[in-house]
């Protein structure tokens, strides 16, 4: 009781530090305050989409996904083509897009399930083996879209958009694209669906379970190698929607994958290994520190790396104070 | 050698753990109805023993057989889905999940739980108590008995108890013994149990292990009277 306070605590005194720091230096422009958290809440939400799978694959399989980054990548470059495939534009605008985040979504979890089927599953008694090939994996995939895209990045352009990629509202005088808050309220539905999986559903339990000990579920009557199968492919599929709804706004490039990947970790090890709701308010933290950092740093820096290194800075931050991560067991 | 009256039967299994070679011929026959009990020093190879029969250590040789099917080769969620409970040893529950949950995880159909609830909190009333506690929130004797009644929510064939009473309270201890005998009455027990008091109360039959190997079985009550026998392979009486 007195630990998860003091949790809470800490979590308070470092968002509300970042707010005030970011209001501070804006200087009362509270347009500016206001992009900030936004951006903020946007990179909170797609960090999660990355950070979830990460973190349950983590906990159930003990693998840590280096590919996870990967499938955030895959979902933005199918669902970018789909939009402009020159054979689709017939299909209404505001249709073609959900079509395309469901295709980016599926096939991201498709080949999750190729990879954990044919590749993970043979090294499940070698861990190392298996961090290596996802990292190998990882690298592969880059090459694939390399060579089926090209090496420049695609922007999305809004004059071509769909309703809500056009659409903007304002606050303070200033003009917001309401396109970033549909991605932060599908990051929090995500949060709380995915939450009543684990919550309320026998395969939830099952998760959860299995997170503790996994031999000992299988050794209760349960196909856990079907269950890592299956969280190892939604895992995967979640990662490519993050990177499929992320695709209108940061459009799809070959350094996105890092990009999301390295926050991703940065969170899942912050919030606590194997805590859903660590990485659930990890995201958010993260999100709203880059937010904030990559604002001050681009205006009064004039550095952009300051934005790259701080999920890491705000890592150790967070292990130095809390050694087992936010909502970590003491014991890991 | 296939006998109709016996749950199980082992057969001279041997089970390497990575190079180790830590059973070298292991024979336990578990007759429908009795509570077995294996014996022996620490690290004789009794956890490894249940282990091998659950299919999670899988033996190399030997045969394993329940009711006149083979668990050799098998996995080991096939083997508990034929009817082969497990409580392992050191308690080792699901803390993070409530005690309902810790049960309703082993339902194989929709009503398992249900059905046997009566039996089960008439066995172990705290459980009901706490039906919406975190596992880990119980004490070291309620979470021993979340372990085997975990192991009754599915009609089982045979259960596999792994050292039940290892650091429990005395008072525990016999609540325990009590629940281990009545659910006896319905289901066939090979019992691993180092207080060899518990096991002399509770077995009919036991089985020596000593270094890997199975080397004296017989009914309890004679083993019971043979303080040669118990002094050189369990050092105690
Ligand atoms: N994972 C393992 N790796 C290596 N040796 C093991 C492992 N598990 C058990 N052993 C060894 O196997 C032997 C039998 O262990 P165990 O079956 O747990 O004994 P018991 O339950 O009779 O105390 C011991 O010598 C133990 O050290
Ligand atoms: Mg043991």
């Amino acid at each position: 009781m007195q630990r998860t306070r003091g949790t809470y605590m800490l979590i308070l005194t470092l968002t509300a530090g970042l707010l005030v720091f970011s209001f501070v230096t804006s200087a009362g422009d509270l347009g500016s305050f206001g992009t900030t958290l936004l951006s903020g809440l946007f990179l909170g939400a797609l960090y999660f989409l990355v950070a979830s799978g990460l973190s349950i694959i983590f906990g159930l399989m003990d693998i840590l996904n280096f590919a996870q980054g990967a499938y955030f990548m895959i979902g933005a470059y199918v669902t970018y083509s789909l939009f402009h495939m020159d054979a689709l534009k017939g299909i209404d605008v505001n249709l073609r897009f959900p079509l395309g985040v469901l295709a980016g979504t599926i096939i991201g979890g498709l080949l999750g399930a190729v990879l954990e089927r044919g590749l993970l599953r043979p090294l499940y008694a070698r861990p190392i083996f298996q961090l290596v090939l996802t990292f190998g994996v990882a690298i592969v995939f880059g090459e694939a879209l390399k060579a089926i895209w090209g090496t420049e990045g695609y922007g999305w352009s809004t004059v071509t958009s769909f309703g809500i990629h056009q659409s903007q509202f304002e606050i303070f005088g200033r003009q917001f694209g309401s396109y970033r808050l549909f991605v932060v309220a599908v990051g929090v539905a995500l949060i709380v669906l995915i939450g009543l999986l684990l919550q309320r559903t026998r395969i939830g339990i099952i998760i959860r379970a299995g997170v503790e000990d996994s031999e000992m579920v299988e050794a209760l009557g349960i196909n856990v190698r079907a269950v890592f199968t299956m969280v190892f492919t939604l895992g995967c599929a979640v990662a490519a929607f993050g990177g499929a709804i992320a695709a209108p706004f940061l459009g799809a490039n070959l350094g996105m994958g890092n990009a999301f990947l390295l926050p991703a970790i940065a969170v899942v090890v912050l919030g606590g290994l194997g805590s859903y709701m660590g990485t659930a308010v990890g995201s958010f933290m993260v999100g709203l520190a880059v937010a904030v950092v990559a604002r001050f740093a681009s205006e009064f820096l004039n550095q952009t790396v300051w934005a790259s290194i701080t999920p890491m800075l705000l890592l150790i931050l967070i292990l130095l104070l809390r050694p087992s991560g936010l909502f970590g067991k003491e014991s890991r | 050698m296939a006998d109709a009256n016996n749950v199980l039967e082992v057969q001279e299994i041997h089970t390497f753990i990575g190079q180790f070679h830590i059973l070298e011929g292991v024979t336990v026959t578990v007759s429908r109805g009795s509570i077995t009990v294996l014996l022996g020093r620490n690290g004789a190879g009794k956890t490894t023993t249940l282990k091998s029969i659950m299919g999670l250590t899988p033996p190399s040789q030997g045969s394993i057989v329940l009711e006149g099917q083979s668990l050799m080769g098998r996995r080991s969620f096939t083997i508990a889905q034929m009817g082969v409970g497990y409580v392992p040893e050191h308690r080792a529950i699901f803390r993070d999940l409530t005690v309902r949950e810790n049960l309703a995880i082993v339902q194989r159909k929709r009503d398992d739980l249900e059905r046997r609830a009566d039996f089960i909190f008439g066995l172990f009333p705290d459980l009901k108590r706490f039906y919406n506690l975190p596992g880990g929130n119980l004490s070291g004797g309620q979470q021993q008995m979340l372990a085997v009644a975990r192991a009754l929510v599915p009609e089982n064939r045979l259960l596999l108890i792994d050292e039940p009473s290892e650091g429990l309270a005395p008072v525990i201890i016999e609540s325990l013994i009590e629940a281990i005998r009545r659910l006896s009455a319905q289901t066939t027990v090979l019992l691993v149990e180092q207080n060899f008091r518990v096991a002399s109360i509770l077995a009919d039959r036991y089985v020596i292990i000593d270094d890997g190997r199975s080397v004296v079985s017989g009914q309890m009550q004679d083993l019971v009277q043979d303080e040669a026998l118990v002094q050189r392979y369990l050092g105690v009486a």
